[in-house]
């Protein structure tokens, strides 16, 4: 490989964003961003299970029969997916109530399936994992960007303290109704790719 | 890529999927004492929202040592003894699904389908007077079952509060039935009108403010109009005759014939 590891950990959260440049694992942008915590939770579990099914895949890669290597990684995918939800139930029930549905939606994140079939069936494990924990970390930023402005403008907190106290509860500051609502994440998104691609302008689309 | 041939795919799916269902078997026998131990905490939790004995900072176990848990037998509405069903390890719903009495259409607004026997029902004693119940209620909104608990006053008809725990409605919608401030509006709510009906009912919009539709009625939540019907129908159910009034008879005899 040209890049060295620190190159693939790296170019994940700026140059190659899987959220803003590759637009993938949009579905759970939008559902978990509306409260830090959620945001910071998903990104952790998000990470670990890209991070470990690019090296499971990548370590068996020479004995995944082409015809079946979807399913195969479709298999390693939901086994890790259960194994985040079955320590997060045991360990932090609270955080585990709160995500749901959306830690079992993890499967379908494209990102985890994106990266095991655009780059660990075609990579060595060490790179695999490092590129898998890149993407979960630029997953991560573009997820707490959002969750930043979402509950500080929709809720008047960050992390559930209360910054700015709302009307509703006897506050000041009166909520971004829109904010609360999972599709506001579509604008902040869009925005952020705007900024990225103003900084990088390499990362837009040749006409 | 690996070599093709007509059995590899199969043997090779076979490893995998072996290897990966061992993983999840293994994780899910290993962790389940803990994830037991966290649900049980979480509905002792809920248990003490709806009694309103909830405090930040304290152990579940702690605040839940006024609580004594008892068995009640549905239909004849008398309390049972350990000998017959331990409070401890009853489990409820269990019960409910391998040998509950089926329901028909009529008679199971709630929409649960089957009936247990015995349900838990926990009382907070002070003195020797009972100073409020807690009811343990289920039935079908519009997606899921919604369970909940259902503490009334020691008067056996003023609600204290109630908690919903657990169920699968729409988030932002009908998912605001586990809401705390519209619970809130659950407080002081009566459940039978001088008749002895259930009259307690989320009504859609503002509930009135005069009496006596004040008494019965909580505000509604606006964009879960099945949901609550189905809150209402698990009410009605509860708190009717297949449910828990019975008990409720029972108890009221009970401090008639005391005092």
């Amino acid at each position: 490989m040209a890049e060295s590891n620190r190159e693939l950990l790296t170019r994940s959260i700026f140059k190659r964003n899987p959220i803003a440049l590759l637009v993938l694992g949009i579905c759970s942008a939008l559902a978990v961003t509306g409260q830090m915590t959620t945001a910071l939770v998903m990104s952790v579990c998000v990470t670990l299970v890209v991070a470990f099914s690019s090296l499971t895949i990548s370590i068996v890669r020479y004995h995944i029969p082409s015809s079946v290597r979807i399913g195969l990684q479709i298999i390693v995918i939901a086994t890790l997916v259960i194994l985040v939800d079955q320590i997060l139930k045991a360990f932090y029930f609270e955080l585990s109530k709160q995500l749901s549905i959306y830690v079992g939606l993890i499967i379908t994140n494209c990102i985890v399936m994106g990266r095991a079939e655009g780059f660990a069936m075609s990579n060595p494990p060490l790179a695999s994992f490092v590129d898998g924990i890149g993407n979960g970390l630029g997953y991560g930023m573009v997820l707490m960007s959002v969750a930043f402005v979402r509950e500080l403008f929709g809720s008047g907190s960050l992390f559930g303290i209360v910054i700015m106290p709302l009307t509703t509860d006897g506050g000041w500051y009166l909520r971004n109704g829109m904010l609360v609502l999972p599709a506001s994440a579509f604008f902040l998104i869009a925005l952020i790719i705007w900024i990225l691609r103003s900084i990088d302008p390499s990362q837009e689309e040749k006409e | 890529m690996a070599e093709e041939s007509i059995f590899r795919p199969f043997y090779t799916v076979l490893v995998l999927a072996f290897a990966c269902s061992a993983l999840v078997a293994g994780a899910a026998v290993g962790l389940r004492p803990l994830q037991e131990v966290n649900r049980q905490i979480d509905q002792k939790k809920h248990i003490l929202f709806a009694a309103g004995l909830f405090e930040e900072g304290r152990t579940v176990d702690e605040m839940f040592a006024p609580i004594e848990t008892r068995v009640v037998e549905l239909a004849s509405g008398q309390f049972v003894g350990e000998d017959v069903v331990d409070p401890a390890t009853y489990r409820q719903l269990q019960a409910a699904f391998q040998e509950g009495k089926a329901l028909s259409g009529d008679e199971d607004p709630a929409k649960i389908r089957h009936l247990e026997k015995y349900s838990l029902v926990y009382l907070v004693q002070q003195g020797d007077r009972t100073d409020q119940i807690i009811l343990p209620v289920r039935g079908k909104g519009l997606w899921s079952t919604m369970y909940a608990y259902v503490a009334l006053d020691g008067d056996l008809s003023t609600v204290r509060g109630v908690s919903f725990y657990e169920h699968g409605e729409t988030p932002g919608l009908g998912g605001e039935i586990e809401n705390r401030r519209w619970l809130a509006g659950w407080q002081g709510k009566k459940v039978y009108n001088p008749d002895g009906e259930v009259e307690l009912e989320v009504i859609k919009g503002k509930s009135a403010d005069q009496p006596p539709a004040a008494e019965y009625q909580v505000d509604g939540i606006s964009g879960a109009t099945l949901t609550i019907q189905g809150v209402n129908n698990l009410m009605e159910f509860w708190f009717g005759e297949h449910g828990f009034k019975p008990f409720i008879a029972q108890l009221q005899n009970k401090d008639r014939t005391n005092g």
